[in-house]
């Protein structure tokens, strides 16, 4: 039990660096927050000025915004770790690499969290969508997405991070394995806005649940290794 | 070698002796037609194309586990094989959906789907190893990348399974009907065969493949020393030595 916690404070110390380090240089959210909304102003030239397409196609075009946006951030949190070479330092370190990944997980987590909160809205403006009643599932779904988001980003940001072709090459892996979070978050978006008339927006979130799980497992099993690097 | 050489020459012998029974021998699907025998390349290549991704997953494992290239030369073969098997069995597909559903893509066919998204994951698994020089450095990169690829495929596959299942009931003409034709007993003799013939012939060119990257490995080492000692001779005829350049952290390829 000792050494659980001791592993949690070690995550929450590399988090709370992190999210220090972004108050102060704001590296990771602004551009990004700022990219995601241009991707959503080109998305209604790309689709036209019919208001109802825009509208049906909303929660596909945000979720697309969310993860083009997530794919900057999180691999600006780790860029910026190490181009001091903080991240060598980081692995010497007498502590358990998983919770190295849970800490650089979690400071992901906020960023994306916040560009999901922010993009959400904008979408509801740019689009001509009421959010209603539907705001707590589409919180739930979007702290879901965010998790699995921030959990894949910096499993790949780990493994891209020293290569020379990074910009490519992260994208390039990610994209394909976010596809099932990519469509299990549209669909319950989808559900949550149209009020849940099939009943399958529970089916959704479980699924984006264990798409988090497995993913977090698989990445804190993981990321070890690339640190030895 | 020679082993190799003989279980080519099997492969050989079975690729064409099935292939022979299932195009001529075997009588044309009454609802399909000729477009049916498309599936006897096509239930193989998927079929392949997961067992070498499965062979790349416990080979990056094994890797991460005891640390010899070797098992590396077989994550990579797995992975190269089933990027060319999975590329015949969306081929195969396309070709099939063409005269039987009317498109080429159908996107309410889950495997279909699933089946495109792994040849992406797949492509950048090569990718990264192309792009790492460090022999260790890209074993362990591959390893990891392709653990967490082969845990996502079964996530792929059921998100699309539902994605369909959830909004739509199923479609027209759905491969199991393959399993269950006109003529069952020649049907599935046939396709059995050919999948019997196509893993005799995949395990060749793993073989094939594992053999191929060792050489590879050992051309890379030698370009490697050379390279140093070239270094070192330079270094020797111009100047007295200045201490060794320090190789920093940071980016790679520098």
């Amino acid at each position: 039990m000792n050494g659980l916690r001791a592993d949690a404070a070690v995550a929450w110390a590399i988090a709370r660096k992190d999210a220090r380090a972004e108050l102060r240089g704001r590296q990771a959210t602004v551009s990004t927050l700022f990219f995601a909304a241009l991707v959503l102003l080109l998305f209604g030239f790309a689709l036209g000025p019919d208001a109802r397409r825009l509208t049906e196609a909303a929660p596909g075009l945000l979720w697309l915004a969310i993860v083009f946006g997530s794919l900057l951030s999180v691999t600006r949190l780790h860029q910026l770790e190490v181009e001091d070479g903080a991240l060598d330092e980081l692995a010497r370190y007498p502590v358990e690499r998983y919770a190295i990944y849970l800490g650089k997980l979690l400071a992901g987590f906020a960023v994306v969290l916040v560009l999901g909160g922010v993009l959400l809205p904008v979408v509801a403006i740019l689009y001509g969508i009421s959010l209603g009643e539907a705001w707590p599932a589409l919180v739930v779904t979007v702290l879901l997405g965010a998790i699995g988001l921030a959990a894949v980003g910096t499993f790949y940001a780990g493994v891209t991070v020293r290569m020379a072709a990074r910009e490519v090459m992260l994208p390039l892996l990610m994209l394909p394995v976010v596809a099932p979070l990519l469509l299990a978050a549209v669909k319950a978006t989808t559900a949550a806005l149209a009020g849940d008339p099939l009943g399958d927006l529970g089916a959704w979130l479980q699924l984006l649940a264990a798409f988090d799980l497995v993913m977090i497992v698989a990445g804190a099993a993981t990321y070890g290794y690339l640190l030895e690097e | 070698m020679t082993l190799t050489r003989i279980l080519g020459a099997v492969a050989l012998v079975a690729v064409v002796g099935a292939s022979i029974f299932a195009l001529f021998i075997v009588p044309a699907d009454v609802n399909q037609g000729d477009a049916q025998r498309i599936m006897y390349v096509h239930v193989p290549s998927a079929w392949l194309a997961y067992l070498s991704f499965g062979v790349t997953a416990l080979s990056g494992i094994a890797y991460l586990w005891r640390r010899d290239l070797r098992f590396d030369a077989v994550a990579l073969a797995g992975a190269e094989i089933g990027v060319m098997f999975t590329a015949f069995a969306i081929w195969g597909g396309m070709m099939w959906g063409r005269p039987v559903w009317g498109v080429f893509w159908q996107w309410e066919d889950p495997r279909l789907t699933t089946t495109a998204l792994l040849l992406a994951l797949y492509l950048g698994y090569l990718l990264i190893r192309r792009l790492t020089e460090d022999p260790y450095r890209r074993a362990t990169r591959a390893a990891v990348v392709g653990i967490v690829a082969a845990v996502d495929i079964p996530i792929v596959h059921f998100s699309v399974e539902w994605w369909r299942g959830l909004h739509q009931g199923p479609t027209i003409g759905s491969p199991d009907k393959v399993l269950h034709p006109s003529a069952p007993g020649l049907f599935v003799i046939a396709l059995v065969g050919m999948v019997v013939a196509f893993t005799i012939a995949w395990s060749w060119l793993m073989v094939r493949r594992y053999q191929l990257a060792r050489i590879e490995w050992q051309i890379e080492e030698h370009g490697r020393l050379g390279r140093i000692s070239a270094a070192r001779r330079a270094a020797l005829a111009t100047s007295p030595p200045a201490g060794e350049p320090v190789a920093g952290p940071g980016v790679e390829g520098a």
